[in-house]
């Protein structure tokens, strides 16, 4: 645990002949640093990196209820079976299907109505306010309010979809479209961080190679696609990233509205795994699924740097 | 185009506030109507005689505001600690720091719930709060912050023979107001509309959170065949409101907490 330090103007000797102990002792080790960062050491040991070790063991056991004495080390059981598991992997495709819809979709709306907040409006601001309200509110509340919108009776999107001559949709209820409803909640919910995050790639954008452009007879979509996309590519990554992780996590909505349903058409990974756990109280096969999300929330973001390093951006982690 | 889209925006709102203002009871009508004839205040003080609602925000601000606090001063601790203290063995902990913050929370989740269990904190405030009184992203917007601070102040204050403590308490602090507001907005929000971490702790109704009540609230009144949507939405404004009251005053700091973090489950 020798650690490499940089040199400071109190080392007068060379500090690789003393041992760690005298080094510890010494008056260039700022010793009060320990006592800063003691109490949140022991917190992420306790609830960071305890939990950690303890859920990677969890999934080599048969662990069923809140109670050790029972848990039963078995191997990689749990990974085998899981991998022959179809109702894990239709909540993975389920999850899989919400990430394809969410992100491109969240993004596309979000990057539109910040283009269009990125013109200097007067009262622009009122509007941020606004679009930003459903970011902090309660997903249950959220979830709730949109409950009665999507109803196929009664409910406002159908009236408006009828005022325009579609034909009402049964949104919650049927297992084509309850998915899609729950990512339009999700996008409406999350457009206004999106577009906060979009707002400030667009405003590091110097101004003058639009005008530059525009001298040169670009149109202004010549420029947004040859100028503005390029030059956001740091935060579309940025939000591709986050939203795939993000997406791979969603809960609320889903315990909320759908309940997995209708015909497990919207039981996702995390919904699944919560069910697992903590109503079948199979906390050991849980745990393996949760390392294997894991793993490919990983992989998805390997991917993604990696997809970024082939276009030839050094930023990329 | 704005238009449209801050139809859509608001109307879920206003949609919400003017549903709980309808008669109890009272069923949709069709076409929607968005404005009801008359306002009618009866959802409330029913909501309040039904259910412990008061007793679920007193849940909410106590375990939200010991939450903020905690974070607030445990992270500001370690972020000096990281940012101005040279000890050894500072930089490979800090990058376990930040390696933490990418393991996504389910892979804890269970087994953090075995140990809180094994604490004895199921069902108790000690289980709802302590988990979240610190966190490896708080620490690391605050280090970024007193990483500004001009290494002189520091220098000027030791030479004073202040303490390493006084230094960071009548310096490190004050200056950065803006960073700990960011802070603790944000540990507000994420503690006030938490639902899977109550969901699993709270056992009695007496130790319901504002969020967790009201989507039980949700499935209870759903279970006989009709829901009573107003009474169900003037929950929901009880919930909302007092977010969306902090956030006008403090919108400065929601924006910036999440432009610098990025992710929200």
């Amino acid at each position: 645990m020798d650690v490499p330090r940089r040199l400071s103007a109190a080392d007068t000797y060379t500090p690789s002949k003393r041992t760690f102990w005298q080094r510890f002792w010494s008056r260039s080790n700022e010793r009060a640093g320990y006592f800063f960062v003691l109490p949140s050491f022991v917190h992420l040991l306790i609830f960071v990196a305890i939990p950690l070790v303890f859920s990677l063991y969890l999934s080599f056991t048969d662990w069923r209820q809140p109670n050790p004495r029972n848990a039963l080390f078995i191997g990689l059981e749990n990974y085998q079976f899981l991998f022959g598991d179809r109702r894990f992997w239709a909540a993975m495709r389920n999850t899989a299907y919400f990430t394809a819809l969410f992100v491109p979709g969240g993004m596309a709306v979000s990057l539109l109505v910040a283009l269009v907040m990125n013109q200097k409006l007067k009262g622009i601001y009122i509007f941020r306010t606004l679009f930003f309200m459903p970011v902090i509110s309660s997903w249950v509340a959220v979830s709730i309010v949109w409950i009665t919108l999507l109803d196929p009776q009664v409910g406002i999107l159908n009236y408006v979809l009828q005022q325009f001559g579609f034909a009402p949709v049964n949104w919650l209820g049927d297992p084509n479209t309850a998915m899609i409803a729950v990512v339009i909640i999700a996008i409406w919910k999350g457009l206004g961080f999106q577009m906060v995050i979009w707002l400030a790639g667009l405003q590091a954008i110097p101004q003058e190679l639009h005008e530059a452009a525009s001298i040169d007879g670009a149109s202004r979509w010549q420029g947004f696609w040859k100028i503005t996309l390029p030059l956001l590519a740091p935060t579309t990554f940025f939000l591709a990233v986050t939203g795939v992780i993000g997406s791979f996590q969603v809960f609320s909505p889903i315990y909320v509205i759908t309940n997995g349903g209708p015909r497990g058409s919207t039981d996702v990974v995390v919904y699944h795994i919560y069910l697992r756990a903590f109503e079948a109280y199979d906390f050991g096969y849980a745990a393996a699924q949760a390392w294997v999300l894991f793993g490919v929330i990983f992989i998805a973001t390997l991917i993604q740097v990696w997809y970024r390093r082939r276009q030839g951006d050094e930023t990329a982690f | 185009m704005l238009i449209v889209v801050t139809l859509t925006m608001v109307v879920p709102f206003v949609w919400m506030v003017t549903t709980s203002l309808k008669e109890p009871n009272s069923t949709f009508e069709y076409p929607p109507q968005l404005i009801p004839d008359e306002f009618n205040f009866e959802n409330y003080q029913m909501l309040f005689t039904l259910v412990p609602f008061g007793r679920y925000i007193l849940n909410t601000l106590f375990v939200t505001l010991m939450t903020v606090l905690g974070q607030v001063v445990i992270c500001s601790l370690a972020a000096y600690g990281f940012a101005r203290l040279k000890f050894i063995g500072r930089d490979i902990l800090f990058i376990l720091y930040l390696g933490t913050m990418m393991i996504p929370y389910q892979v804890t989740l269970i087994p953090l719930f075995l140990i809180v269990f094994g604490l004895g904190w199921i069902d108790r405030y000690e289980g709802l709060i302590i988990p979240w009184i610190s966190s490896a992203f708080g620490i690391f917007l605050l280090r970024q912050a007193f990483l500004g601070v001009p290494r002189d102040y520091q220098e000027a204050a030791r030479i004073d023979g202040a303490s390493e403590f006084t230094i960071y308490r009548r310096i490190f602090l004050p200056l950065n107001g803006p960073a700990l507001a960011t802070l603790a907005v944000f540990a507000f929000m994420g503690t006030w509309t938490d639902l899977l971490w109550p969901l699993l702790i709270s056992r009695s109704p007496e130790m319901r959170t504002l969020e967790l009540g009201l989507a039980y609230f949700n499935s209870s009144t759903s279970a006989f065949r009709q829901t009573n949507w107003p009474l169900v939405m003037s929950a929901s404004v009880v919930v909302m409101l007092p977010v969306l009251i902090v956030y006008i005053f403090a919108q400065r700091y929601f924006v910036e907490g999440i432009s610098l973090s990025g992710v929200k489950g």
